[in-house]
């Protein structure tokens, strides 16, 4: 296993429970510790089962999955949400905010579940700020409740949610796909100035090939998994 | 903060939420009204009679004897002949005695004929007195002295005259003989309060020109003739009777319940309130039943409401979950809402309560003779609000049980 691996995914295997339809499987899959890597594949390929791999909420059926070193099997459930809320920001598609929140509290809402990542920012809501400036949020959003946000506002909400803290990784599902072209440009280069700033490695999914450019790296599911689809 | 979060989430569905904590408050307010007035009613039928050692009557049913000489509930099947109170008048046991003779009415109210001794000796909520808000004793034959209820219905003042009627429900009315309100009682929320007092002497007076309950035909003796006869009862229907010792109470019981000459019955009041407990309590749990079934429904429909909202929230649980919280947390979190749920419609139950209880009080009070005290809720209640908040965590719990093993499954990739 190399060093330098972040994540580190050997002979992964997973099926859905009660779905013995699909099976997907990754002999090997390697990220290094602050690359960018963009994830293609077509739908129902299997990038967002890899991904809550990643993510610990749900455990390979056999093989190893291992990040920062951790090898996620050998953590209890418990420890293993506390863990991916120490070390990986989340983004969705969309719907990524509680509605009912403000936008404060729903970027200081993995601080609560993990102690370090809220000891690593002195003060939290000022780091939010910052971020929500960063991420060309206007400025007195912070109060505002979330659902009252645009779209391509409530997403660099979910990036500024996701990078609070600096956990050392972030993963993204297709985070551009509820945007226009225009603001989907814009949201990449502020999360891309932001991952930079703090280092991160970042897994993002998308349909879009023509954003292969901004990453170090672009994967398609097919160079990586195999997926089995028989009525079985 | 995720108390905060959890009472918007609670707030975005503010009107199924509001819904369901109006139900568990009306129910809960339901429960404790029942509850209240089931305490209220044993504790002014309780507080009705107070400082009489034995109630004695013809022989019948203990319950019986205590309800129609003491309740105005019913009527007695035969009455004591006056030899055998005279006998029991003059036992050296007793320190004092007062009959009591039923069965004539006025209006809706009863007559009760007694002596002036009823007057000194009949106490009630812990031996308290009977008082005049105006008025005195009965002086003449033909005077009466009204309970404060009969007064206020029938807006009767002193020197009003007013006519009795012979028997119960019954129009033949005893005409000849006005008689004349000498004075009117405080309220006391006894039976008093509706029972229009006159002398034993009277109760004769009036039956005169009657026999066995029917108008002797063309017989109408003038009042002044009725003045001049022997008017000593010949009957009486109960008579409470004070003892000089506490200690003579069971032997004088004993001695009455085995007196030769007439089949007579004494109680000791204590002791059939007690039995009457015991048959109305059958009634009063089943009530209590009945309204703690309402509040198990009210929980259930929380418990439905729940159920059917686990779809629409499927998202912000995996939001909940990518953020790195375990699914034991989502469970712990709509426990929660679902405690402050009942919790809130636990505390507006009790507020309806009381506004209830202010709104009905004197109703009640008027109609049933039955006040019910406005006070801070007993440890009872507080501990019914408690338990309604601690069945309402215990029943989300199987939505709640759902939720946890959805957000297991769903992994945090919601299809939407
Ligand atoms: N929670 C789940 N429970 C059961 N089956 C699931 C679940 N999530 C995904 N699947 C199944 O796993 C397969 C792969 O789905 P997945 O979401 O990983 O694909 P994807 O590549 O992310 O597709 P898309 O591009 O449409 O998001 C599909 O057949 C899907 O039905
Ligand atoms: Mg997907």
């Amino acid at each position: 296993m190399s060093k330098d691996s972040i994540i580190d995914l050997k002979d992964a295997r997973f099926r859905w429970p009660g779905r013995a339809s699909f099976a997907l499987s990754v002999p090997e899959f390697l990220v290094e510790k602050g690359q960018s890597v963009l994830l293609l594949g077509e739908s129902g390929s299997g990038k967002s089962t890899l991904l809550s791999m990643i993510c610990g909420t749900i455990l390979a059926d056999s093989g190893s999955v291992s990040v920062n070193g951790t090898d996620l099997k050998t953590l209890s459930g418990w420890s293993r949400d506390r863990f991916r809320a120490e070390q990986i920001g989340v983004i969705f598609q969309q719907f990524n905010l509680l509605p009912f929140g403000s936008v404060t509290d729903n970027i200081l809402l993995p601080l609560k579940f993990a102690p370090s990542r809220r000891k690593r920012c002195h003060n939290p809501s000022r780091q939010a700020a910052e971020l929500c400036q960063a991420l060309g949020l206007p400025e007195g959003i912070a109060s505002s409740k979330a659902a009252n946000l645009s779209v391509g506002q409530q997403q660099r909400v979910a990036v500024a949610r996701a990078l609070i803290g600096a956990p050392p990784i972030l993963i993204a599902d297709e985070p551009t796909s509820s945007l226009d072209e225009l603001a989907q440009s814009n949201f990449l280069d502020l999360m891309f100035h932001q991952v930079a700033a703090q280092e991160t490695t970042l897994i993002m999914v998308s349909h879009d090939p023509r954003l292969a450019d901004r990453f170090d790296r672009t994967v398609h599911m097919n160079d990586i998994a195999t997926i089995q689809r028989q009525a079985s | 903060m995720i108390l905060r979060l959890a009472f918007g989430s609670l707030l975005a569905r503010a009107l199924t939420v509001g819904m369901t904590i109006l139900a568990i408050a009306l129910s809960v307010a339901l429960f404790l009204g029942v509850e209240k007035i089931r305490t209220g009613a044993k504790a002014s039928f309780a507080d009705t009679i107070s400082g009489t050692d034995l109630i004695v009557g013809a022989r019948s049913g203990s319950v019986q004897l205590l309800l129609y000489s003491v309740f105005r509930i019913g009527n007695a099947t035969n009455n004591v002949t006056w030899e055998s109170y005279q006998d029991l008048a003059n036992r050296p046991e007793l320190e004092w005695i007062v009959p009591i003779s039923l069965g004539d009415s006025h209006r809706q109210f009863r007559v009760m004929g007694t002596s002036a001794a009823f007057f000194e000796h009949y106490k009630y909520r812990q031996g308290r007195s009977l008082e005049f808000g105006i008025g005195v004793v009965m002086d003449d034959l033909f005077d009466t002295v009204i309970g404060h209820d009969v007064a206020q219905t029938l807006g009767y003042n002193v020197d009003d005259p007013i006519v009795v009627a012979h028997g119960l429900a019954s129009f033949a009315k005893h005409k000849d003989q006005p008689f004349r309100v000498s004075g009117i009682l405080e309220k006391t929320g006894t039976p008093v309060d509706r029972t229009v007092i006159v002398s034993m002497q009277a109760i004769e007076a009036i039956h005169v020109d009657w026999q066995s309950g029917a108008k002797t035909p063309g017989k109408s003796t003038p009042i002044d003739a009725i003045r001049q006869m022997d008017l000593t009862p010949k009957a009486v229907t109960a008579a409470l009777v004070g003892v000089k010792s506490p200690l003579k109470t069971f032997s004088l019981q004993r001695a009455i319940n085995e007196y030769p000459e007439e089949p007579l019955l004494a109680i000791l009041p204590g002791v059939a309130l007690q039995e009457l407990w015991g048959i109305v309590g059958i009634a009063e749990t089943a009530l209590l039943a009945v309204s703690m079934m309402v509040v198990v429904t009210a929980l259930i429909g929380m418990m439905a409401t729940i159920f059917s909202s686990l779809n629409e929230r499927r998202r912000e649980m995996a939001i909940f979950r990518a953020m790195g919280a375990s699914p034991i947390a989502i469970l712990g979190l709509l426990i929660l809402e679902a405690t402050l749920t009942a919790a809130a419609g636990a505390v507006l139950g009790l507020g309806l309560l009381y506004v209830g209880l202010f709104i009905a009080q004197p109703l009640i009070d008027s109609a049933f003779g039955l006040y019910l005290p406005i006070e801070a809720p007993a440890t009872r209640e507080l501990l019914v609000l408690v338990a309604v908040i601690f069945a309402g965590a215990i029943v989300s719990m199987v939505p709640a049980l759902r939720a946890y093993r959805l957000s297991l499954a769903d992994g945090m990739m919601v299809r939407s």
